[in-house]
């Protein structure tokens, strides 16, 4: 039996699908963010350098990795809409970016209270910092233009369009930004073996899980949205139970 | 109607955008009034010391070319649109690329160049080393080009909305960013006796690199915007 690989690149059967995965990845991310904090904030031992600030590390580092991810998987939907020009994969271009944005903003923020302790000032102008804020500006600019189309075909494929340009343009400028200034601290988590307590490592890799499952669900659950929003004239649409309460 | 060279549409294209600007100046000069008006600011709201300002002059010259060639450029596409002639040079048999790429040019010797050309006065206010005016000139001979192509892409994909001005710099300002670093980098390098090769090569493939993709994209951001 031959398995129709397209059947959920439909609307109408991806809205019923996501309707069901959602609790799947929300409830496990709900957990690991309850575990991961915990072993996070009360298990994982005082750091020798950076004493107990050091624990916001838990959730900063995790924000930035989904940054920059989401940003990628985004680029790629709309990579593919434009494409193959399916409509659901621009829906999940625009579901995604908010997310990323608020992920790079938490990142930032993090960053900015563990900053005072550490280099004693909110915001210094370093490589990483920097690039970070210009990938805010990118998941805005992305959002706003959007926002600011009235047809939706054209808001995808203009959308698209400037997210594969600026996924082109986030290594020029992370490199650049990166020679311009550089005193963040290198990364811990290496490939050729870490030197984090294990504690510590299980509590970053269960916020990081988290962060994932957290991100797949909320946009699962946006983009359900945005299909009700576009398929509004629809016939499926109108006989589902919910919309008809 | 016979098919022209590539090259012939580039310079016809140049050839009917800079008549246009010619018979209506004053858009022109707007921009590069700008351009002065904002680098003279700046020792208005720092303070007149003579070392500070000359720390700082590279980074104002260049942020403020940033801006102005943002003010303009909702123009390079926008009188087109509204007339209908746009449409119509989509309609033809001829290649968009090329078409976009003429308008690009014709944007920069008009909003690009002329900022070039005056920014060595303006240094000369901020007491520039005379090595350093040379090296300001030839960086935004190199940059200013990118700022024009990178904004052609973010004029074509907000060509009609509302509020295209705002939402353009919101699009283009943050992908231009590696221009001003390098660019404001080599004028810093000759400052303090350090080899400018690297920015200036860097800049130079940032110049190649958007020559070679940024009028396709656009040319496809405008079929996006027009169908």
């Amino acid at each position: 039996m031959a398995i129709n690989w397209f059947k959920y690149s439909a609307p109408t059967t991806f809205y019923g699908l996501a309707g069901k995965l959602i609790p799947f990845f929300a409830w496990p991310a709900a957990v690991l963010f309850v575990v991961g904090l915990y072993i996070g904030f009360f298990v994982a031992p005082t750091d020798a350098v950076q004493s107990e600030a050091y624990r916001i590390m838990f959730i900063h580092v995790p924000a930035s990795i989904l940054s920059m991810f989401i940003y990628l998987i985004m680029a790629g939907y709309a990579a593919l809409g434009l494409i193959f020009k399916t409509r659901l994969s621009a829906m999940m271009a625009q579901a995604l970016a908010p997310t990323g944005a608020l992920f790079a903003f938490i990142s930032l923020w993090t960053g900015a209270l563990w900053g005072k302790p550490m280099w004693g000032a909110w915001w210094v102008w370093d490589a990483r910092l920097t690039s970070e804020l210009i990938l805010l500006f990118l998941y805005l600019g992305f959002i706003a233009l959007q926002a600011s189309i009235d047809d939706p075909r054209r808001a995808d494929r203009a959308g698209a369009l400037l997210a594969i340009v600026g996924s082109v343009n986030v290594p020029i400028i992370y490199f650049s930004v990166k020679w311009w200034n550089t005193l963040h601290q290198g990364s811990t988590i290496k490939f050729t073996g870490t030197s984090m307590h294990i504690a510590m490592q299980h509590a970053m890799l269960a916020v990081l899980a988290a962060c994932w499952l957290y991100a797949i669900a909320v946009s699962l659950a946006r983009v359900r949205s945005i299909i009700l929003e576009r398929e509004a004239n629809t016939q499926w649409v109108n006989a589902l139970e919910e919309v008809r309460q | 109607m016979n098919k022209l060279s590539l090259f012939g549409l580039l310079g016809l294209v140049v050839r009917r955008d800079l008549l246009l600007a010619m018979r209506r100046r004053a858009d022109v000069l707007t921009t590069l009034i700008f351009f002065v008006m904002v680098v003279s600011l700046f020792p208005l709201g720092v303070g007149p010391e003579p070392e500070m300002l000359r720390k700082m002059s590279s980074g104002v010259l260049w942020v403020a070319a940033l801006l102005a060639s943002m003010l303009s450029l909702p123009r390079m596409f926008s009188a087109d649109y509204l007339d209908g002639t746009l449409e119509q040079m989509m309609l033809a048999p001829q290649s968009l690329t090329m078409l976009v790429l003429g308008k690009i040019a014709a944007h920069w010797m008009l909003s690009g160049l002329p900022l070039v050309l005056i920014a060595p006065v303006l240094g000369l206010q901020f007491d520039m080393s005379p090595q350093a005016l040379w090296m300001l000139v030839l960086v935004l001979l190199l940059g200013t080009p990118v700022l024009s192509m990178i904004g052609a892409i973010g004029a074509a994909l907000t060509l009609g909305l509302r509020g295209g001005g705002v939402l353009v710099s919101l699009l283009v300002l943050p992908l231009c960013i590696p221009v001003l670093i390098f660019g404001t980098g080599a004028v810093e390098a000759v400052n303090s006796g350090m080899s400018v090769v690297s920015n200036l090569s860097f800049l130079g493939a940032f110049l190649l690199f958007a020559l070679v993709f940024s009028p396709f994209v656009a040319a496809q951001a405008l079929r996006i915007s027009m169908e």
